[in-house]
């Protein structure tokens, strides 16, 4: 029962509280670059999720087994980076292979989540929160998931904003810049939530 | 010591591993790509200058090989690009008029321009166009902050001694970047094989137009040269002389008329004149109803004439004669 309330508290904390785009300000480029149509938002978030958990879970094997026994932690960085990048190229790879239009819609995107700050940013944050494997894991799926749904919701308002009467000089970046300030005005809300 | 050879290690059994790694799965993912988007986007010339309407050159082969778009949007590829696609795709080649561009102003150099002001803004045509109309006082004419001359990819414009941009025909692929950059919209995609033209934007009206124009060589809308032209291919547009270069053969005998050298013609006095060979002239009259000038005359079934005061060399009777009978001399 404690493990579980301890999940449930992760999962609030990475997706809501603690969310990667808009409390920790991690991954803004694919937030404004890929929020523009609901079906690529969501390919790219399911792309981050995978990308995320998997990151998770190597580097906390590197940090564990490798770099803490091997005493080089300053590695940490480099290493987690190479692994990263490496897992993107497959993740690329498998997509383009098993469905060509999501490959196409995510376009220049996806070779950006190799040096996306917040799937580093995940792997790091894993390490310094002293969480254990299943934890990490977890951690990254979560986080995964609240880039996502961050993503869709911009993704979702952006798709009604291109019909919405505005000023011409509004449309367009401006209008999604100042949703974006709102957005995380309103996560700010979540920070009060306390286990 | 051991700290470093650690360090050396590890990174590159990493490496190593996530190399084969991403090697073995290269191979197990492997996408067929179409091999002729490769072959023409080898020919393409790869300036991505986005001519052809798609974001780069990669893009166009794709659309070419994938989507059956049309071979002979690549205007710096030119005729040659659009033959060597042609022979890949297995199509007949469609055929490509070479262009090339003009800037239809002959002032903007700081010798010849005359100011309303001394700009000291931004330095780019875009902003100078904003302050109360631009800087020099033709509110048609070149504002001489170089937009054209950075928007060419092909280092095609000059500027010469007086400062006044000059477009190298040689170096033109008439990606019509330039076009886009000028806002006071004064360069046009024109045919290569048309040489003479109306340098000159100006809608103003006669005397006011010659009196802005740094370079004494405005438009002021006589029209003389419409009535000149043997071809009515020149119309006045608001006291503008315009050129319509569908029609025009450049004859060049607007230039010849018009009183302020708007109307440039590198052809002068370079024409030849066309002369029936006697002996292959089998007197068809297709070269005398093409005339612009009703220069031929003659009987069908009977050697023509050419009047050689009224000839303006513009060389129709001698492309279009069927048995090659009229030479120009």
């Amino acid at each position: 029962m404690e493990f579980m309330s301890k999940i449930f508290s992760l999962a609030i904390a990475a997706i809501l509280v603690k969310n990667f785009v808009l409390m920790r300000f991690l991954g803004l480029c694919p937030y404004i670059g890929v929020s523009k149509k609901l079906d690529s938002a969501l390919g790219m978030g399911m792309a981050v999720i995978f990308v995320m958990t998997m990151a998770s879970t190597f580097t906390w094997l590197i940090q564990s087994y490798l770099l803490i026994p091997l005493q080089i932690e300053f590695l940490q960085t480099i290493a987690f980076i190479l692994t990263i990048a490496s897992l993107v190229q497959l993740v690329e790879m498998i997509i383009q292979k098993t469905a060509p239009a999501l490959y196409k819609a995510l376009g220049v995107y996806l070779p950006l989540i190799t040096t996306n700050c917040a799937v580093l940013g995940v792997a790091l944050l894993n390490i310094n929160e002293k969480l254990n494997f299943i934890e990490a894991i977890l951690n990254g799926f979560f986080a995964g998931l609240g880039f996502t749904l961050v993503l869709i919701l911009m993704a979702g308002i952006r798709e009604k904003l291109d019909k919405a009467e505005m000023p011409k000089a509004m449309k367009g970046l401006p209008i999604a810049m100042i949703i974006a300030g709102c957005m995380a005005l309103a996560f700010q809300g979540f920070a009060g939530l306390k286990f | 010591m051991t700290i470093i050879l650690y360090a050396i290690a590890t990174l590159g059994v990493l490496g190593l591993f996530y190399g084969l790694g991403l090697a073995f799965a290269s191979r197990k993912f492997h996408v067929e790509v179409d091999p002729k988007i490769e072959l023409i986007n080898e020919i393409l010339p790869g300036a991505n200058c986005g001519a052809c309407g798609h974001p780069g050159c990669f893009a166009y082969a794709e659309a070419i090989a994938g989507k059956g778009e049309e071979i002979n949007k690549c205007a710096p590829g030119g005729e040659k690009a659009v033959k060597q696609i042609a022979a890949i795709m297995g199509i007949k080649a469609a055929s490509m008029e070479k262009k090339v561009a003009v800037i239809h102003c002959q002032s903007g150099g700081y010798n010849n321009t005359y100011f309303r002001y001394h700009y000291q803004g931004i330095p780019t045509c875009k902003a100078a166009v904003l302050v109360s109309e631009g800087p020099n006082l033709c509110s048609w004419g070149c504002l001489f902050q170089n937009d054209c001359i950075d928007a060419c990819k092909f280092d095609a414009i000059h500027l010469d001694k007086n400062g006044m941009r000059i477009i190298d025909p040689q170096k033109c692929t008439a990606c019509g970047a330039c076009v886009k950059a000028c806002p006071r919209h004064l360069i046009e995609l024109v045919p290569y094989a048309k040489k003479v033209h109306i340098l000159c934007t100006s809608h103003d009206k006669g005397a006011e137009a010659r009196k802005r124009c740094g370079n004494n060589t405005a438009c002021i809308g006589c029209g003389l040269c419409v009535k000149k032209c043997p071809v009515e291919a020149i119309s006045m547009v608001e006291d503008l002389a315009v050129i319509d270069y569908q029609k025009c053969v450049s004859c060049g005998l607007c230039a010849t008329v018009c009183p302020t050298l708007a109307i440039i013609d590198p052809l002068a006095g370079k024409r030849k004149k066309a002369v029936i060979l006697e002996d292959k002239c089998i007197g068809c009259t297709v070269c005398a109803k093409k005339c612009p000038v009703q220069a031929i005359s003659g009987e069908a079934k009977k050697i023509h004439k050419i009047d050689l005061d009224k000839c303006v060399g513009c060389e129709i009777c001698y492309q279009v004669c069927p048995k090659a009978a009229i030479e120009m001399r």
